[in-house]
């Protein structure tokens, strides 16, 4: 089967084939990475707009990267250095670009729904880089590849996420990818970051780090934004911390070949301790190495189609 | 000068329901009975309108709607608006007064009754700010929005939060024996969010309303009605929740009435899925346990009447990202038959269905509209209940287009729509 | 058994003379390089992979040496990426040895336009810088497009534009052979 679509904008509507399509995709890009001269002509003559109306640096900078090591010629709007702040909406803006030839776009917005929305407006790709609190789809097949080349397989492998569930668009993608391929999913959060019906995405939910961890394969911290502090949904970092950080002692508790993920940018100390994120055991960077490679595969396939 | 409308099904909630003619003579309803003026008259001072096959009811009375005009006249006027209702089939609309600037004082009140008049259109009934400027903090001159013409006080879309505040607001009310409009939200709870806190908000992200933003708020204005026993109005009621309040109030002899919105009962979260703004409303649309609780209550009678909500935006407010967009949809045009679908699935019967888009909503405003007995205005509607079509915004007489039903096909039309005797409206 | 190749289906060349062919080639590998010192032998997925690795068997019993094999995925190069209805599957490029200062030698089945064979040039210059780059294939069909020669053929036959050249390989269950099709 091949990737039949002209946009990426959530995991949510992707079947588990396309999922596993894009992984394949991006093991050759691996490689290429790897290279002295980690470039290959394969976009060569096409355009890719990255519309951030969010800052953003690590995304933002995979995005740029992998298109470029896919020869691809890249443009970067963000919302000081264009009109937006002049009033023309994100439909308005997108569809300027669309005019300058894009092949690709690649969106971050503040707003749940805002790929979608500019997917059908243009006949560009579209790619999700997050938008509100809804998906970052890229973030969970860049998860998916770093725990698929750590660990046998999917199915069966026990996973937890850990924060705050109910504003984390990595959260939401993750939970999707993973369930969608077979993993079992139970997600660790104080009840005020916790959305209702959790559950019915199919995964387990748990108050308790301590009594969760044992049996985990994989653990993915999810930022803590520290922003939300007095907004009633922790008391206080210090207690966050305290009960839903990861320590040493609570990485002994999971299971010895524990993988630990972080979407980044981690606060230190925070939701992880510094010994942990140092350690063998996290992947973190792993992620950011893979990240690259993903998003090539990605654009690469869409690049295919259109 | 005399208009008979002739062979029709006439509903007159309460009062008449069968085959019968209507005579109307100087703007009031002459008559309503069997083969009235057969002999002997000469049609020439007569206008005669068949209505064979068809419904011949009292004019539509819509509680709730968003005329915009002054301040956010690109959304609509009050022509355009008014212009709609007769569309829709409504006769009679009371209009909400978050203007610019407010309807907090005589002045606006009387502009919009000017308007109004020289739209010749749907009566216009205004509705009067609690607070000055809907601010929440000091009473408007209640007295002096009541001398105006207004019909009911509300700071609908800015509710009073503060209980102090509203219950004196019911006691003064009280002096005018005005009702109190309240859009039950607390804005703590609902803050940020932009639809119904549930499973559809969390798999798409967006930042949730909860049905107990509307519950404690209603739970609150029971309480301070039963306090004062002001008459106690509570706009669109959409969750289980409030319709069991209410119907407890009730219970309980409350002097508390209550509206709920087609979309209420016609759509669910369901319809937010792709982000369609166009199903962004305040409050947002609920569960199919909501729907089903709004259905009951309408047959209950815990709900009163059926209010549109009309809320025109235009385009490019709708084309803004979902959480951006706001809240509101068209709904007079396309009300019709979405309560007429209340008839066909049994829960109302069309007797039923008429009465609360007539007579029952004008109960709870006092207002001496909604029937077509002797002597009243002659505002009549003639409905095709079989006639079926499709929902093109583009074809709308109101300004805007913002509404969820787009391509649905729907049953039951307006077919012409007489206010004070005049044809006002005629399906084309 | 392929359907399609059961029409019109011409055989060129039977596994008897395609091994005559192979160890042919093995010879002048060595011969012209006198040995196997610096060299390596890069296979292009697919079809170039197989043979490849029968040469460096062929290399290993003539002359007990051991050459490098990769193998190399040229889809990314391609010129015609763009044009093309479906995607070409994406598979691994495989070197596990640094190509710079060796003497590389590029094996494919079949030399018909060169534009492979320029794309995996490429490819190939992207990994580093070869000493030199030489070519084998199995069957030169003609009509090329590029200036590109190969530097060892198993066997040149002339052909039709429209003809469809296809070599067998028992690597993939089939009995070696070379046969042609009229589409």
């Amino acid at each position: 089967m091949g990737f039949k679509r002209k946009d990426l904008l959530s995991i949510a509507s992707l079947a588990p084939e396309e999922i596993t399509l894009i992984l394949d995709a991006a093991e050759p890009f691996k490689e290429v990475s790897g290279r002295e001269i980690k470039k290959v002509p394969a976009l060569r003559g096409k355009t890719v707009a990255n519309l951030f109306f969010e800052p953003s640096t690590r995304t933002r900078a995979s995005f740029e990267l992998a298109a470029k090591r896919l020869s691809a010629d890249v443009i970067n709007f963000s919302p000081s250095a264009s009109s937006v702040m002049k009033g023309e909406t994100l439909l308005d803006t997108a569809r300027n670009i669309e005019y300058m030839q894009a092949d690709i776009i690649i969106l971050r917005h503040s707003s749940a729904g805002a790929a979608e929305t500019l997917a059908r407006a243009v006949r560009s790709s579209v790619i999700n880089a997050g938008d509100g609190w809804h998906e970052h789809p890229t973030q969970a097949l860049l998860d998916l590849f770093t725990i698929k080349e750590k660990k046998s397989g999917f199915k069966g492998l026990r996973v937890a996420i850990v924060g705050d569930l109910a504003h984390s668009r990595v959260a939401r993608s993750d939970i999707r990818a993973l369930t969608k391929m077979g993993a079992e999913v139970l997600v660790i959060g104080p009840p005020t970051m916790i959305p209702p019906y959790l559950d019915r995405l199919g995964v387990k939910i748990s108050f308790d780090l301590d009594s969760a961890l044992p049996g985990m394969d994989v653990i993915i911290m999810l930022r803590l934004q520290l922003e939300r502090q007095g907004r009633s949904l922790f008391p206080t970092v210090r207690e966050y911390s305290r009960l839903y950080g990861l320590t040493p002692e609570r990485v002994r508790l999971a299971a010895s070949d524990v993988l630990i993920m972080h979407p980044g940018p981690i606060n230190r100390g925070i939701e992880i301790a510094p010994e942990v994120a140092d350690s063998p055991s996290a992947s973190i960077l792993d992620q950011v190495t893979n990240g690259v490679a993903v998003r090539m595969g990605l654009m690469y396939l869409l690049s295919q189609l259109n | 000068m005399k208009t008979l409308i002739r062979n029709g099904h006439v509903i007159d909630p309460g009062r008449f329901n069968g085959k019968a003619d209507v005579l109307i003579e100087g703007g009031k309803i002459a008559a309503v009975g069997a083969k009235l003026l057969v002999k002997g008259d000469n049609s020439s001072h007569v206008t005669v309108i068949e209505a064979k096959g068809l419904w011949v009811c009292p004019g539509f009375v819509d509680l709730h709607v968003h005329l915009r005009e002054p301040g956010f006249e690109y959304k609509e006027t009050i022509a355009t608006g008014a212009r709609a209702a007769v569309a829709g089939g409504f006769t009679s609309v009371c209009c909400m007064p978050n203007t610019r600037p407010v309807n907090d004082s005589r002045s606006v009140t009387e502009f919009i009754l000017r308007q109004a008049a020289s739209a010749k259109q749907a009566h216009v009934f205004p509705i009067g700010a609690i607070t000055k400027g809907s601010d929440g903090n000091e009473l408007a001159e209640i007295g002096e929005l009541y001398d105006a013409g207004c019909v009911a006080l509300s700071d609908d879309g800015r509710p009073v939060m503060q209980s102090l505040i509203m219950r004196r607001a019911m006691e003064y009310a009280l002096a005018f024996n005005l009702p109190i409009i309240d859009h039950c939200e607390d804005l703590s709870l609902a803050e940020g969010g932009s639809m119904n806190e549930g499973l559809v908000s969390t798999e798409l992200g967006l930042a949730g309303i909860p049905s107990a933003a509307e519950e404690v708020m209603v739970a609150r204005n029971v309480a301070l009605a039963e306090l004062t026993g002001a008459r106690l109005h509570l706009a669109h009621v959409s969750t289980v929740g409030s319709v069991r309040l209410v119907r407890e109030a009730k219970s309980r002899g409350l002097a508390v009435t209550a509206e709920a919105c087609p979309h209420h009962f016609s759509l669910t979260e369901e319809a937010v899925r792709n982000f369609n703004t166009h199903a962004k409303m305040n409050p947002p649309l609920r569960t199919g346990a909501d729907v089903q609780a709004v259905k009951e209550g309408l047959r209950d009678g815990t709900i009163d009447g059926i209010a549109t909500d009309h809320a025109p935006h235009a385009v490019q407010e709708k084309q803004l990202q979902f959480d951006e967009a706001p809240f509101g949809i068209v709904g007079l045009e396309t009300a019709l038959p979405l309560v007429l679908n209340l008839v066909e699935e049994g829960v109302l019967s069309s007797e039923q269905a008429i009465s609360k888009l007539t007579c029952a909503p004008a109960q709870v405003f006092a207002l001496p509209k909604g029937t077509l007995a002797l002597g009243a205005d002659a505002d009549v509607v003639l409905i095709d209940p079989d006639h079926t079509w499709v929902v093109d915004p583009s074809r709308f007489q109101s300004k805007a287009r913002n509404t969820p039903f787009t391509g649905w096909t729907m049953k039951g039309r307006v077919m012409k729509t007489i206010v004070g005797g005049e044809v006002v409206y005629d399906s084309p | 058994m392929d359907p399609v190749t059961n029409k019109a289906d011409t055989l060129l060349m039977d596994a008897h003379e395609m091994g005559r062919a192979l160890t042919r080639i093995a010879h002048e590998i060595l011969e012209r390089n006198k040995g196997t010192a610096d060299l390596a032998l890069v296979g292009i997925r697919t079809g170039g992979v197989y043979l490849a690795q029968r040469l460096v068997q062929l290399i290993q019993q003539i002359d007990h040496a051991h050459v490098p094999l990769g193998e190399l995925d040229i889809t990314l190069y391609r010129d015609d990426l763009a044009l093309r209805k479906n995607q070409p599957v994406l598979r691994k490029t495989t070197i596990s040895f640094n190509i710079s200062d060796l003497r590389i030698v590029l094996v494919d089945d079949v030399l018909f336009t060169g534009r492979t064979i320029r794309a995996a040039m490429d490819g190939l210059m992207d990994l580093g810088r070869p000493a030199e780059i030489q070519l084998a294939v199995l069957i030169d069909r003609g009509h090329r497009q590029l200036p590109i020669r190969a530097n060892y053929v198993g066997k040149n036959i002339p052909t039709s534009r429209d003809e469809v050249v296809r070599v067998f390989l028992e690597e993939t269950g089939e009995h070696d052979r070379v046969s042609t099709l009229k589409e």
